[in-house]
C-alpha cells in the first residue's frame, strides 16, 4: 500500500522522461524541418509524381477505360506520330503558342508602360485590366462563344455596320483560319493582364534616376525604352515568358469551350486532343501518349528557369 | 512659366495614355457587358437579326434567370463549388504554411532540393496529368463525386501556396524567432504565435489565390464528374445549358455572370493582395 504512490511517481516520471526526450528530438531543427514538409511531400508524391509515372506507363500500354491493358512498347507513339490529326495538332500548338505569346509580350510591355504612369484613377484602371485573368476562363470564354456565333455574331454585326466587311461575314468558329484567330484572340484577352501586371511590377522597381539620366543624355523615348527600360525589365519578362509558354502550350479551357478542336481538328491542342482520344474515346494509352508531348517543352522551361532565372 | 509648361506636357501625356488605354479597357470589359445585356434580353430580340445587339430595346426580362434556377441544378452547382473551394483551400493553405516555413527558414539536408521539387510541380500544367488522375480517382472510390476535387485540387494549390508563402516567411527577421526560442517557446509555438501572425498578408494572399483557382478550375472538374448534381458551377454552366445543337444563350450568359460574381466580389475587396500575389508568384520565382 505504501508502494502505490511511489510506483505512480516512478511511472509518471518515466512517462514524462520519454515525453521530454520525444520533445527534445522533435525540437531539433532538422527533425522539425522534415516533419513540416512531410504532408506536402506525401501529397505531391502520391498525387503528382505517381500519376506522372502512370501516364508514362499508360502511354506504353494498350490501356482502355475499364480494361487495364498489356505493355505494347512504343506502339502508341508510333500510331500517333503517323496520325494526320496528331500532326495537325503539333502544328496548331506551335502556331497558337507562337502567335499568342508574341502578342502577349508586345502588348503586355506596352500596356505596362502605359499603366506605370502616374495617372488619375490608376487603381481603377489596373483593377479593370486584371479582370479577365481573375474571372473563370471557361465562363468568360462562353461570352466569346456567343460573340463569335455563326449567325448572331456581334463582331460581324459591328464590322458589317462599319462597312469593314461585306454581309454575312466570316463564320468565326467554322472556318479554320478564323477559328485559330478567335482562339488566339481569347487567349490574348485572358493572358495579357498577367504580362501587364507583372511587367508593371518590374517597371516600378526600376529607379526613376535611370530614365532621368537617359533624358539628360538626350536619348529619344524609343532609345530610352530599348537601351534603358528593356534591359532592366528583362529578368521579369524572362520569367513571365517562361511561365506563359508552358501554360499557353498546355491550354485546355479556351479551345474546349470555343471550338472543341474543330473545325476538322484545326484548333486542337495536345490537351484537347488527349481529352478527346483518352476520355471521350476511352483510349487512355494513346491519350496519355498525346498529353506527354507537353512534357519536353515543360522540361525545357524548367531547365531555363532553374539554370538562368533563379540564379540571379 | 516652366511649371506651367511641364504641367501642360503632363496633361498631354496623360491624355495620350488614356487614349491608348481606352480601346484596351473596352476590349477587356465588352464581353462582360455583353453577358449582362444578353442575360436580360428576350429571345425574340436576341434572335432577331434586325435588332441592335448592344442594348435592350424590348424590355428587361428575368426569364433566363428563372430557367437557370428552376430547370437546372444551378444552386447545387454553386454550393458544390463553394464546398470544394473552402475545403481544398483550407487543407492546402495549412499544408503550405508548414512546408513553406520549413523550406524558407529551417536548415536541414535536402531543403534546397525539396524547394526545387515543389517549384517544378508548380510548373506542371493540369492538362499533363488529368488522364492518370481520372483513374486514381476511380481507385480511391471517389469517381463522380466532389470529394475527388477536394483531394486533387491541393496538388496544384500546395506548390503555388508554398512558393508564395516561402517568400513571405523569408522577409521576417530571424531574430524574432530566435528570441522566442530562447524564451523557451517550442518551435511549433514560435511558428504559430510569432511567425504566422507576421506573415498574415501572405496567408491572405494564399487563401485568395487558392479560392480563385478552385472556383475557376475546369479541366479536372470536367473530367472527373459527369452527374449534373455533382458538378461545379463552372462546369455545370458550360455543359448543361447546351443541349445538342441548342444553346440557351440567355441562360448561359446569366449563369456565367452569376457564377463569376463570388470571384468578382472577393477580387474587388482584396485587389491589392491579388496584385502582390501575382507578382510575387512570378517575380520571386
Amino acid at each position: 500500500m505504501a508502494v502505490e504512490p511511489r510506483v505512480l511517481e516512478a511511472a509518471g516520471l518515466r512517462r514524462s522522461g520519454r515525453q521530454s526526450r520525444l520533445r527534445e528530438w522533435w525540437e531539433q531543427e532538422h527533425v522539425f524541418g522534415y516533419g513540416l514538409i512531410v504532408p506536402a511531400i506525401v501529397l505531391l508524391v502520391t498525387l503528382v509524381a505517381f500519376p506522372f509515372g502512370m501516364a508514362i506507363y499508360f502511354s506504353l500500354s494498350d490501356y482502355w477505360v475499364g480494361s487495364p491493358g498489356a505493355f505494347v512498347g512504343l506502339r502508341n507513339y508510333r500510331d500517333i506520330l503517323s496520325n494526320e490529326t496528331f500532326r495537325q495538332t503539333v502544328q496548331n500548338s506551335f502556331v497558337f503558342t507562337g502567335i499568342a505569346l508574341s502578342l502577349k509580350v508586345v502588348l503586355g510591355v506596352w500596356l505596362a508602360m502605359l499603366l506605370s504612369r502616374n495617372l488619375p484613377f490608376k487603381r481603377v484602371i489596373r483593377g479593370i485590366v486584371l479582370l479577365p485573368f481573375v474571372i473563370p476562363t471557361a465562363l468568360s470564354t462562353l461570352a466569346w462563344l456567343w460573340m463569335f456565333d455563326s449567325l448572331y455574331s456581334v463582331v460581324n454585326w459591328t464590322a458589317i455596320r462599319m462597312h469593314l466587311i461585306s454581309a454575312p461575314g466570316p463564320n468565326w468558329l467554322g472556318q479554320s483560319t478564323y477559328a485559330m484567330t478567335a482562339v488566339i484572340a481569347v487567349n490574348v484577352w485572358r493572358g495579357l493582364p498577367f504580362f501587364a501586371i507583372t511587367v508593371l511590377a518590374g517597371l516600378m522597381a526600376v529607379p526613376k534616376e535611370f530614365h532621368e539620366a537617359a533624358e539628360v543624355d538626350g536619348a529619344s523615348s524609343w532609345g530610352r525604352f530599348w537601351h534603358v527600360t528593356l534591359p532592366l525589365i528583362k529578368p521579369v519578362l524572362g520569367v513571365v515568358i517562361l511561365f506563359s509558354t508552358i501554360f499557353t502550350f498546355g491550354d485546355f479551357n479556351i479551345v474546349q469551350v470555343l471550338t472543341r478542336g474543330g473545325p476538322i481538328n484545326t484548333t486542337h491542342l495536345f490537351a484537347t486532343l488527349a481529352y478527346q482520344v483518352g476520355l471521350q474515346g476511352g483510349n487512355l494509352g494513346q491519350g496519355a501518349a498525346i498529353s506527354l508531348f507537353i512534357f519536353p517543352l515543360l522540361a525545357m522551361v524548367v531547365f531555363f528557369q532553374l539554370r538562368y532565372v533563379r540564379k540571379e | 512659366m516652366a511649371t506651367a509648361r511641364s504641367r501642360g506636357a503632363r496633361i498631354r501625356s496623360n491624355v495620350f495614355a488614356y487614349a491608348n488605354l481606352a480601346p484596351y479597357v473596352f476590349f477587356v470589359l465588352f464581353p462582360f457587358y455583353f453577358m449582362v445585356v444578353t442575360s436580360f434580353k428576350s429571345n425574340a430580340e436576341l434572335y432577331n437579326l434586325k435588332s441592335i445587339p448592344f442594348w435592350i430595346q424590348s424590355g428587361v426580362i428575368m426569364d433566363h434567370y428563372a430557367l437557370l434556377f428552376q430547370k437546372t441544378d444551378f444552386v447545387t452547382w454553386m454550393k458544390n463549388s463553394l464546398l470544394v473551394a473552402v475545403v481544398a483551400t483550407t487543407v492546402s493553405v495549412v499544408i503550405s504554411i508548414l512546408a513553406g516555413y520549413s523550406l524558407a527558414r529551417l536548415r536541414f539536408r535536402g531543403a534546397a532540393a525539396f524547394g526545387t521539387a515543389i517549384f517544378v510541380t508548380y510548373l506542371i500544367p493540369t492538362t499533363l496529368l488529368f488522364l492518370p488522375l481520372s483513374q486514381v480517382v476511380v481507385w480511391l472510390g471517389l469517381a463522380d463525386s466532389i470529394y475527388a476535387l477536394m483531394v486533387i485540387y491541393p496538388t496544384f494549390l500546395v506548390p503555388f501556396c508554398t512558393w508564395l508563402l516561402m517568400g513571405y516567411f523569408r522577409t521576417i527577421p530571424r531574430e524574432v524567432e530566435e528570441c522566442a526560442l530562447v524564451d523557451g517557446a517550442t518551435r511549433m509555438q514560435t511558428l504559430s504565435k510569432i511567425v504566422l501572425p507576421m506573415a498574415i498578408p501572405g496567408v491572405i494572399c494564399a487563401v485568395l489565390f487558392s479560392f480563385t483557382l478552385c472556383w475557376n478550375e475546369f479541366t479536372y472538374a470536367l473530367t472527373f464528374i459527369s452527374q449534373s448534381a455533382n458538378k461545379t458551377a463552372v462546369v455545370g454552366v458550360t455543359s448543361d445549358l447546351i443541349r445538342g445543337d441548342i444553346y440557351f444563350w440567355g441562360s448561359l450568359m446569366a449563369g456565367a455572370l452569376l457564377a463569376s460574381i463570388p470571384i468578382v466580389i472577393v477580387y474587388v475587396l482584396f485587389l491589392d493582395y491579388y496584385v502582390s500575389g501575382l507578382t510575387a508568384g512570378a517575380v520571386k520565382g
